[in-house]
């Protein structure tokens, strides 16, 4: 019989670092000199998933580039509480105009840098879901479709947070929110609406498209440089817990991104020119009821009153993401042994 | 700066907004007690040890672990491991084997020659130890280390008490014992062997010294009066032992019956194996839920094809055969006779129904209490108020090697404390780190690296070591399976999962800070702490 040396490093690429890995295996994160490309002050809740998300994101995207970037924001959270006049968080080149027109803003700015023979610096928009799939789809759907060479980031709380916690078309079924009350015989969000943005800009074929969420580091660390490796227009899809708007604890942002993940609600795939080429399989998978039940949103479908239909429509939903992506290993045992 | 049209304020950092301010709980760092440490019958620093065997930093591996303990070769083979019971990656999988890696780290240094840490600055104290077993070995290695003098007295003629005399060789190969001992000898020890004290304040008196340990063991076989022809040859475990030790093994016959359900029926019926008994039959009065010996023991000794008679007691040894009496468990547990009897065909019986202390040397010591035959004693293992210190099998505890090694060196601080004059310091332990403190997503998942086992027929007929040891490659991957339960690792975690960058990195074993100018207490990185090593605590307002 011969046998294979078992590289194992105790809590292998889960964590940030992990003092066993030599540097280059590290994350940005874990490395005393990243860039913190949105830095302490800023004014985001307690636990807030996007501040963290933007970080992961940009640190990343800016070690890719060694540093060559140009951030352009839209309008929502992450723009709000980052720069409230005169302060600003941000520690890299970073302009913001309107909500709608980031990819627009994007596009321009890649244009001139262009026109100016700059191929070093590199372009990066982001938004929040508010002004990706609704308010800047339509630039964004344009920004796809001339295959501008900008990376889209859309930052994913499933709603209108900044404004008082309005339906988005990226919130969810049967979620409460102040303009899906919990009222009638189907409370809070309807079923059978809103876009699934990740799967639309595949759809237009473009070179790089992802998703990920603040759970797993490593993952979106990767697909970054990936997508910093590509030119054109590419498109990243992070989920960020939001504690106010969801109604979890602060402390919850990292494990409930983990469980909609685990529970396939969140699917975690990318996909080259309109193609799937990975997914993130499910590790420990859950239910969804443990994922919805430590959120307020969705607190009208269990207690007294308790709605087991409702959650076995998302149970579905969560099946057939796990069906469409295969994110379940069929063979169990050989899973991560070592990592 | 040139203020652009429309701009009044110059362009700042949000560093300005102190928004640690919002906070009502602050993230602190703590330590926690690993369960596996807290088991510890020998107090070592178990997760401190392993964390340098992790990165495959042996040496310091090792010397963490002799800090407390300087017999792991010895201990890695015979101790029974309450650590991997307590072990909190039971839970998760398998516990980690720290007893492995214990002795993987011992066979290394044995063959490295890593010497044990120098003695202390020498403070004119003289120690008497009697008794060279574990406990008596243990309390002069920190004796030494104190800077004490030790002269160690034993009645055996080898050192090494009930580990050379009691535990056989193919458990604790001879070799090993003998170069752990002598590394501790190394350090100047005045040894005298084939002494025995028998009045111990006169020996003191005597021989000058200021503290007496007494580890003298428990070395008389008990016996019970089992009605026996002249012919019946009967022997009691522990001389049985004793004389296979001095290789000088009595004539068993091929008929062994051992009486007893202790390690020491277990070593005695293994060790009449593989002296050319056909048939070791172990009778015990209880079931299997109920014996003494570990489960380990006794898979080992079943493969070694040794029976074992459940809920029986010897009658009477007649000529070639043995009448036993059935057992049955009452209400409460206990064995009641049941008035049925089979015979076995034996040759000889062997009685490991327990062992009592020879403690003559205290009858004219007044201010030492002894009962039950064990010697009392305070917390600091001194008996009495006059500078008689025990430990080991002589005071009342599980009879262990691991709790003799403790004792030793609980003794020994205890003596330096009275020789010195001092108020023994107080020592506050760390809350316990449960499991439910942990956060085991982060840790990959790994079953646990068994040890080989020698050929079943190989160890029915010699003495070679029985349990093989791990080699670098498995060593380094059990020790990497431990979760560092309640003790900081240095995993990134909480200095990347904060929002706020309200963590600050202070560098390879210099762990982490937190910014509270900024922290607003989310608490998200208690939460994701894969070892539970943060607290969230109200803020005094």
């Amino acid at each position: 019989m011969t046998t294979q040396p078992v590289h194992f490093y105790q809590i292998g690429s889960f964590a940030v670092g992990n003092r066993l890995l030599s540097d280059d295996e590290r994350t940005v994160q874990s490395n005393l000199d990243r860039t913190n490309s949105i830095d302490s002050g800023h004014r985001a809740c307690q636990g807030c998933g996007e501040a963290l998300g933007a970080r992961y994101a940009l640190d990343a995207a800016m070690r890719a580039t060694n540093g060559q970037i140009v951030a352009v924001n839209a309008t929502g959270c992450l723009e709000v509480f980052s720069t409230p006049y005169p302060e600003t968080s941000w520690r890299i080149p970073w302009l913001h105009s309107l909500f709608g027109n980031a990819p627009a803003v994007a596009t321009g700015v890649a244009a001139a840098l262009r026109v100016k023979g700059n191929r070093d610096v590199r372009v990066v928009a982001q938004a929040g879901d508010g002004g990706t799939v609704d308010i800047g789809f339509g630039c964004l759907s344009g920004m796809f479709e001339r295959n501008d060479d900008v990376l889209f980031i859309c930052y994913d709380n499933e709603g209108y947070m900044n404004t008082g916690v309005q339906r988005s078309a990226a919130t969810p079924p049967a979620a409460r929110t102040a303009t899906t009350e919990v009222v009638g015989p189907e409370p809070g969000n309807i079923f059978g609406q809103g876009k699934d943005l990740p799967r639309i800009a595949m759809a237009h074929d473009i070179p790089y498209v992802a998703t990920a969420t603040v759970a797993d580091l490593h993952d979106l660390e990767r697909k970054v440089e990936r997508a910093m490796e590509l030119h054109g227009a590419r498109y990243l899809h992070v989920l960020v817990p939001c504690p106010l708007g969801w109604g979890s604890a602060s402390n919850e942002t990292i494990h409930i991104a983990r469980l909609a993940k685990e529970s396939g609600l969140f699917p975690v795939f990318e996909a080259e020119n309109g193609k799937v080429t990975s997914v993130s399989k499910i590790r420990r998978q859950v239910p969804v009821e443990d994922y919805l039940s430590i959120q307020r949103r969705f607190a009208h479908l269990f207690g007294k009153n308790p709605r087991p239909d409702v959650v076995a429509h998302i149970q579905e939903m969560a099946d057939q993401n796990i069906a469409r992506y295969g994110l379940v290993d069929e063979d169990a045992d050989s899973k991560e042994m070592a990592e | 700066m040139e203020i652009p049209f429309a701009i009044t304020l110059d362009v700042g950092t949000s560093r300005a907004n102190h928004t640690g301010s919002w906070r009502v709980e602050r993230p602190v760092y703590v330590d926690r007690m690993p369960p596996c440490n807290d088991a510890c019958p020998a107090g070592e620093n178990i997760q401190g040890w392993l964390y340098e065997a992790e990165s495959g930093n042996y040496e310091a591996a090792w010397r963490k672990l002799v800090e407390e303990n300087p017999i792991p070769a010895i201990m890695g083979r015979v101790c029974f491991h309450p650590c991997e019971t307590a072990c909190n990656r039971v839970q998760v999988d398998e516990a980690v084997g720290i007893n492995a890696v214990e002795r993987f780290l011992g066979d290394l240094a044995i063959e490295k020659g890593w010497d044990l840490p120098p003695v202390g600055t020498d403070t004119g104290k003289r120690i008497l130890v009697v008794g060279a077993g574990p406990a008596g070995l243990s309390a002069t290695y920190h004796l030494r280390r104190l800077g004490h003098q030790v002269r160690l007295v034993d009645s055996a003629p080898q050192l090494g008490g009930m580990m050379r005399y009691g535990i056989p060789a193919y458990r604790l190969p001879r070799e090993v014992l003998d170069a752990e001992i002598a590394r501790i000898v190394a350090m100047g020890v005045e040894v005298e062997l084939g002494h025995v004290v028998h009045d111990i304040d006169q020996e003191r008196r005597e021989g000058g010294f200021d503290a007496v340990f007494l580890a003298v063991g428990a070395q008389l076989g008990k016996r019970v009066n089992i009605p026996a022809g002249d012919s019946s040859h009967i022997i009691d475990a522990v001389s049985f032992l004793h004389q296979v030790a001095d290789d000088d093994p009595p004539l068993l016959g091929r008929r062994v019956v051992i009486y007893g359900g202790g390690d020491t029926a277990f070593d005695a019926a293994r060790t009449a194996r593989r002296l050319g008994a056909t048939d070791a039959v172990i009778v015990y009065r209880r079931n299997r839920e109920r014996m003494g010996a570990s489960g380990e023991e006794l898979e080992q000794a079943l493969g070694e094809g040794i029976t074992v008679r459940w809920l029986s007691t010897v009658n009477k040894f007649e000529g070639d055969r043995i009448v036993l009496e059935k057992m049955e468990l009452n209400a409460e547990g206990f064995p009641e006779p049941t008035g049925e009897f089979e015979e076995l065909d034996a040759d000889s019986l062997v009685l490991a129904l327990g062992q009592d202390t020879d403690l003559s040397l205290l009858d004219q010591a007044s201010d030492v209490t002894v009962e039950d035959g064990a010697v009392e004693v305070q917390a600091s293992m001194m008996a009495g108020a006059s500078g008689i210190f025990a430990g080991g099998d002589a005071v009342p505890a599980d009879r262990t090697a691991t709790v003799a090694v403790g004792h030793g060196k609980k003794a020994a601080h205890g003596i330096d404390d009275f020789v010195m004059g001092r108020i023994p310091a107080q020592k506050d332990r760390h809350e316990l780190a449960t499991f439910d403190r942990l956060n085991t997503w982060y840790y990959a998942d790994a079953p646990r690296t068994k040890r080989p086992e020698l050929e079943k027929i190989r160890r029915q007929t010699n003495f070679e070591e029985v349990i093989g040891g791990l080699h670098e490659d498995n060593a380094l991957f059990e020790a990497r399976r431990c979760l560092s339960c309640g003790n900081c690792f240095e995993c990134d975690n909480c200095f990347g999962v904060c929002p706020d960058n309200a963590v600050i990195k202070l560098g390879p074993s210099q762990r982490y800070q937190f910014d509270y100018d900024f922290c607003k207490g989310c608490g998200i990185c208690v939460k994701e702490c894969p070892c539970g090593a943060i607290e969230m605590v109200p803020e005094r307002i």
